[in-house]
């Protein structure tokens, strides 16, 4: 079955780190990445830019009504994503408490099975 | 990460909310700052033993409001005459608590915690330092070996500023409309100049420059509580891009690489991905502004694979936009380098002439000047523009370069000579 891992945290205190815990943090988690890739278990791996760069496009009475910033204000906030391929609920429970070790900040990450998927074509 | 080094990000990431709020109960930035030490310290104890708490801002509002208030009447009981304004203000705020304590004002609070900073009296470099302190929490000293001043004088410099601030009065209104805008544009300035700060420093290394990490982490925040404001997006837009050239910026030898010259793989473009995003984004709102079209002119930059590829027609179009917006002898002389670039030295050195009353104090007009001088052979003319930098220059970096340029020239003189 395939799992998306989705990670939130509180979007201010990621943006409060230094440039070399990012790069740190971002290279624990790749060595995680990388054991799954080469187990062919790992499909697309995102991380989303800040919320403030976002747009949410909402349906209005006559239009659509195009706003700035993500779709909901929360106290912890949607950062990125992974797709796992894996046997059973623990292996991908196991995945998501590699990335949690593996990233010092007390993100959580939700385990939220895939219904559909399209792996899409390579983008250029 | 340790437990400690969590909880530093923590109270960091939290001490803009936390800081406002206390502002807003005790009206005074010195009792606001003392209450949120004292709420810091307790994380420091509670925190490892107890877990951290959901809402870390919250925590430290209600922790740093209490011991605040003992202060207060400690301070009271001591003192002949109690400050009976103060108190009855206490009362009031306690009150109301849990319905302050909902976050409902947050955004006006730290909009006037970075306003208060901005006060008009107060020089740029003592805006610069009170942000940092009281906004960002960098410790005295960090801030001091920026400025390159000893301790001691930083440190009486935020004690005059702050002094400054309560006189003039601290606006506890809540903003309307109008007000609000204004102290978004100013509050917008001030962040410009924490950022440029960090960026004219001209060091290299990251570490001794927390500025401009600092400038872009509020600048950010501020857009957080002000999502559709193009202008706050423009500003954003603007200090990502000149934040990407930073490994750029400077040779292994610490000499600055000009704009052109520099190695382009070298810039970090998510942070130029992110700004073209605030671009686009602010471009909906159709309604232009100083930090837009300044960070439009940086994303031309962005853009270009190579500097021969630079659009220099769209950027002379945006400076006079920008001139037209807020006419300055600065953008004038940003404009000729442009002008430079499409119709040559001749045409941009008849913009910059007219500029050398009101600019002969900067380093870059008299830079841009001697270059123009020197590409169109006039020697001896540039020979002195440069003289004239060099005595201004504010960074080791900064003569260096000139100093380039007048060996450069004095070997053509001499060659000329011969």
């Amino acid at each position: 079955m395939l799992y998306a891992v989705l990670c939130y945290d509180c979007e201010s205190e990621i943006n409060a780190w230094s440039k070399e815990l990012d790069d740190k943090v971002m290279a624990d988690l790749g060595a995680v990445n990388q054991r799954y890739a080469e187990a062919s278990k790992l499909g697309p791996v995102a991380r989303l830019m800040p919320t403030t760069a976002a747009v949410t496009v909402r349906k209005g009475a006559t239009d659509d009504i195009i706003m700035d910033g993500p779709f909901a204000e929360t106290k912890e906030q949607f950062l990125g994503f992974f797709v796992l391929e894996a046997a059973t609920l623990d292996e991908a429970i196991t995945f998501a408490r590699e990335l949690s070790a593996a990233n010092p900040a007390n993100g959580t990450y939700e385990i939220r099975p895939l219904q559909f998927f399209n792996p899409g074509v390579p983008i250029t | 990460m340790t437990d400690l080094a969590w909880i530093d990000l923590a109270l960091t990431s939290a001490r803009p909310q936390a800081m406002g709020a206390l502002l807003r109960y005790f009206r005074n930035l010195d009792l606001a700052e003392e209450a949120f030490q004292e709420a810091c310290l307790r994380a420091l104890k509670t925190w490892p033993e107890k877990g951290p708490p959901r809402d870390p801002a919250a925590w430290l509002i209600f922790v740093g409001r209490n011991s605040g208030i003992d202060q207060v009447r400690k301070r009271a009981k001591h003192q002949p005459l109690p400050p009976e304004e103060v108190l009855s203000d206490l009362e009031d705020t306690e009150s109301d608590l849990a319905d302050r304590l909902d976050g409902a004002h947050y955004r006006d609070d730290i909009l006037r915690l970075l306003f208060v900073c901005c006060h008009p009296d107060l020089p740029a470099t003592q805006q610069i330092a009170l942000a940092l302190r009281i906004v960002s929490g960098l410790s005295v000293k960090q801030i001091a070996r920026a400025f390159l001043v000893s301790e001691a004088a930083m440190e009486q410099r935020i004690t005059r500023a702050k002094a400054k601030v309560a006189a003039a009065g601290i606006p506890f209104e809540t903003p309307d409309a109008v007000a609000r805008a204004e102290r978004l544009g100013l509050v917008a300035a001030m962040l410009y100049l924490v950022f440029n700060e960090g960026y004219s420093a001209g060091v290299p290394e990251r570490a001794d420059t927390p500025f401009c990490a600092e400038a872009i982490r509020l600048a950010r925040l501020l857009l957080t509580l002000f999502p559709s404001e193009p202008e706050i997006m423009g500003l954003t837009a603007l200090l990502l891009i000149q934040h990407s050239r930073l490994d750029a910026r400077f040779d292994a030898d610490g000499q600055i690489v000009l704009l052109e010259d520099q190695d382009r793989s070298l810039w970090d473009h998510a942070l130029i991905d992110e700004a073209l995003v605030l671009i686009d984004k602010a471009i909906r709102h159709r309604t232009p502004g100083a930090f837009q079209i300044q960070a439009a002119i940086a994303a031309l930059h962005a853009r270009a694979a190579t500097a021969a590829e630079t659009d220099w027609l769209q950027i002379d179009l945006l400076y006079q936009t920008l001139e037209r917006l807020q006419p300055s002898p600065v953008v004038r002389l940003n404009r000729a380098v442009a002008v430079s670039k499409r119709e040559g030295p001749e045409a941009a050195l008849a913009l910059v002439e007219p500029l050398s009353e009101k600019l002969s104090g900067y380093f870059y007009f008299h830079g841009l000047r001697g270059g123009l001088l020197k590409q169109l052979g006039r020697y001896r003319e540039a020979h002195e523009a440069f003289d004239r930098a060099i005595a201004l220059a504010s960074t080791p970096a900064e003569a260096a370069h000139i100093r380039q340029h007048l060996d450069c020239v004095q070997r053509e003189m001499a060659a000329a000579e011969k």
